[in-house]
């Protein structure tokens, strides 16, 4: 039970490369703090560093109220969940859960109490005398989180723990991870670089760039009201859409259209923009009522490349007229979205757009059909820096 | 199912042979210990008489008198005293050589390689003039110094190998865990390299206990002589007797420790022999 502070915590490696810069975070007492971004983006870094396993460059790290730049792991009082779990394989189950315990030199029948009651909370109790190696993945990670909360410390880390294990189990564990957290209430901090497993988990997400914190906010305002052009194509799965705009004379110039900027989401001064709009955002025209579409929002045609239909979605790619937008943010998530959204086979002057459809829509592939977007919903960047307008 | 026949019998003929070639010295050593003296050179694999005179003249005179009891527990306690200080010293570098970056790491190995590849018999002269006015020449110290400069390199190459294939994380894992570094070093890293500290500590202990150079030159009496050594110096019944007999004996004796270590230690070295070449 504890609050962790960051305070201009700064790394930089012995060669020059500063994988984490100035890094404020005030992480409170209980809280669910995620660090998310894609790899390389420091988040790790900043882990290891509160781990003391890293040695922090500058900036002051405090762990209820005390500073403890210089103290070892060892004196931190915190437990870490390691990506590859990091279980000792010469020990037995139960034995790598009272490792901590012993090294402190707590008494064999508290141990014993403390492993058992681990165990019964992690449903390991059949498997306390086995050893790691003949462990499945599952019960792996499962040891690797008892070993964890046996303590009782005063914050758990967890770099990456589920991103070993399969699709299934993976979503299975997101939970048992949350319902273990708020059953204990003890600070946690994970890093993750799955925005799903952010969304999902977090009572706040902090989002890291290039050793950069970005934004810190809980998932709901991370995903309505992104800072800049990086979380939001960052956050939100399929991405949101990109396109350029242009303000001029009361009203906002889109390749799908225009509208009036007092239906702008704060309204917007002159000039050129960068407009996203996530996919759920665009639904079917002959689906939206006429009430709506009468009072805000555009009605577009375009062809319909790829329909993906998940039952409870169905997702439309079409293509639309325009540039692209340039952003130095969202290459960095170029490779991702391109896997995504299949930006391949375009031509020269067209940019792929996703759509999040009502499922009885009737959409073709390779047919035309009529889109509305929903323009209340508009997310306005500026192309410079691309920081959110409004 | 013909096949495999054809296979386990081609491969029987090719372990027969290569265990003959390798046990005929043996078997003949055996052969010669257990023949009585006047019988040794007839020529036969199996004794006409068996007889354990050989063996008994190795005892006879007790500790003192016995030209075999007191080398042999020089032997026994050099290669036993040199393997433990290599294993330490090799066990602490080798941990350094594959955790921290350091300078002069890469001289290390290289000057650790140059070592064990220099000739033994080159450092022979200068060590027998050095011993004699350091005053060490006939002491055990005499002999554990030299056998440690040629046991450390091999000693530091394969525990090296040994700790670069632990993951760092475990060690990570442990200190989180609240151990200090050297709790995490001897709770968690020492017993997951222990197939390699067995493996270098058994390669150690075989070179000391074979070694002959050094024990024959930086010697001059039963004080400080190794079996190996003291060989040389057995006599015949007579004059005119040949010691061949128990010279057979102790040979066969002083191979038994190896072959019970290295029995007991099986499956350890064997692992260990492999860890280090293949990437888990």
């Amino acid at each position: 039970m504890s609050e962790i502070v960051l305070e201009g915590v700064t790394k930089v490696f012995d060669d020059g490369y500063e994988a984490v810069k100035d890094m404020n975070l005030d992480i409170g007492d209980g809280e669910f703090m995620i660090l998310v971004g894609p790899s390389g983006c420091g988040k790790s870094t900043a882990l290891r560093m509160i781990a003391g396993l890293e040695d922090i460059s500058s900036g002051e790290l405090k762990i209820d109220g005390e500073e403890v730049n210089d103290r070892s792991p060892k004196d931190r009082d915190i437990a870490m969940v390691f990506q590859n779990y990091a279980l000792y394989p010469h020990m037995t189950v139960r034995e790598n859960m009272g490792f901590a315990l012993k090294l402190a030199g707590i008494d064999k029948a508290e141990i014993d109490q403390k492993v058992e009651q681990a165990a019964k909370t992690l449903d390991l109790e059949a498997h306390l005398d086995r050893r790691p190696a003949n462990l499945s993945g599952g019960q792996r990670q499962r040891v690797a989180m008892g070993r964890a909360i046996v303590r009782s410390p005063k914050a758990f880390l967890m770099d990456e723990p589920l991103s070993n294990l399969d699709a299934k189990l993976r979503v299975q564990m997101r939970t048992e991870v949350a319902r273990i957290q708020s059953d204990l209430e003890t600070t946690t901090i994970y890093v993750t670089h799955d925005q799903t497993e952010a969304m999902t988990l977090g009572d706040r997400v902090a989002v890291m760039r290039a050793g950069v914190l970005l934004q810190v906010a809980t998932p709901a305002d991370l995903y309505d009201e992104p800072r800049n052009l990086f979380v939001a194509g960052f956050i939100g799965s399929p991405a949101m859409n990109f396109m350029p705009g242009e303000i001029t004379g009361g009203k906002l110039k889109l390749p799908l259209g225009e509208v009036d900027a007092s239906q702008l989401p704060g309204g917007g001064d002159e000039g050129q923009v960068i407009v996203g709009l996530r996919p759920e955002n665009i639904e079917d025209a002959t689906i939206v009522g006429d009430d709506v579409k009468g009072q805000r929002g555009i009605t577009f045609e375009a062809e319909i490349d790829l329909v993906e239909s998940l039952g409870s979605d169905l997702y439309a790619y079409f293509h639309i007229e325009s540039e692209g937008v340039q952003s130095d943010q969202l290459e960095d998530l170029m490779g991702e979205s391109l896997s995504e959204t299949g930006a391949g086979g375009l031509r020269e002057g067209e940019e792929r757009v996703v759509a999040r459809l009502d499922p009885t829509s009737k959409v073709r592939r390779r047919e035309r059909a009529q889109l509305w977007a929903d323009t209340a919903k508009l997310h306005l960047f500026d192309p410079e820096s691309g920081d959110r307008l409004s | 199912m013909k096949r495999d026949g054809k296979d386990i019998t081609l491969w029987s003929i090719a372990i027969t042979l290569v265990l003959i070639f390798a046990l005929v010295p043996v078997l003949w050593l055996l052969s010669l210990s257990l023949k009585p003296p006047e019988q040794v050179a007839d020529g036969r694999i199996i004794p006409e008489t068996f007889s354990l005179d050989s063996y008994k003249s190795l005892f006879e005179g007790g500790f003192d008198e016995s030209p075999f009891l007191h080398p042999l527990v020089n032997s026994i306690v050099i290669a036993l005293i040199t393997t433990v200080i290599a294993i330490t010293l090799a066990a602490f570098t080798a941990y350094a050589i594959a955790r921290l970056e350091f300078p002069g790491k890469r001289l290390i190995l290289a000057g650790a390689l140059a070592i064990a590849m220099f000739p033994p018999v080159s450092i022979v002269g200068p060590l027998f003039d050095m011993w004699r006015s350091f005053g060490i020449y006939d002491t055990y110290p005499g002999l554990i110094i030299p056998y440690l400069t040629f046991s450390l390199p091999l000693a530091i190459y394969v525990l090296t190998a040994f700790f670069r294939e632990i993951p760092w994380d475990l060690e990570q894992a442990a200190q989180v865990d609240g151990a200090t570094p050297y709790q995490a070093f001897t709770k968690v890293i020492m017993p997951l390299a222990a197939p390699g500290i067995f493996t270098a500590a058994i390669l150690v202990f075989i070179f000391c206990w074979n070694d002959f150079v050094f024990a024959i030159s930086l010697t001059s009496s039963n004080n400080s002589r190794t079996v190996p050594a003291a060989l040389a110096f057995f006599t015949g019944e007579s004059t005119f007797t040949e010691p061949t007999g128990s010279i057979a004996a102790a040979a066969i004796l002083v191979t038994i420790p190896i072959i019970v270590l290295v029995l007991i230690f099986q499956r350890r070295i064997v692992s260990g022999l492999t860890a280090g070449a293949v990437k888990g």
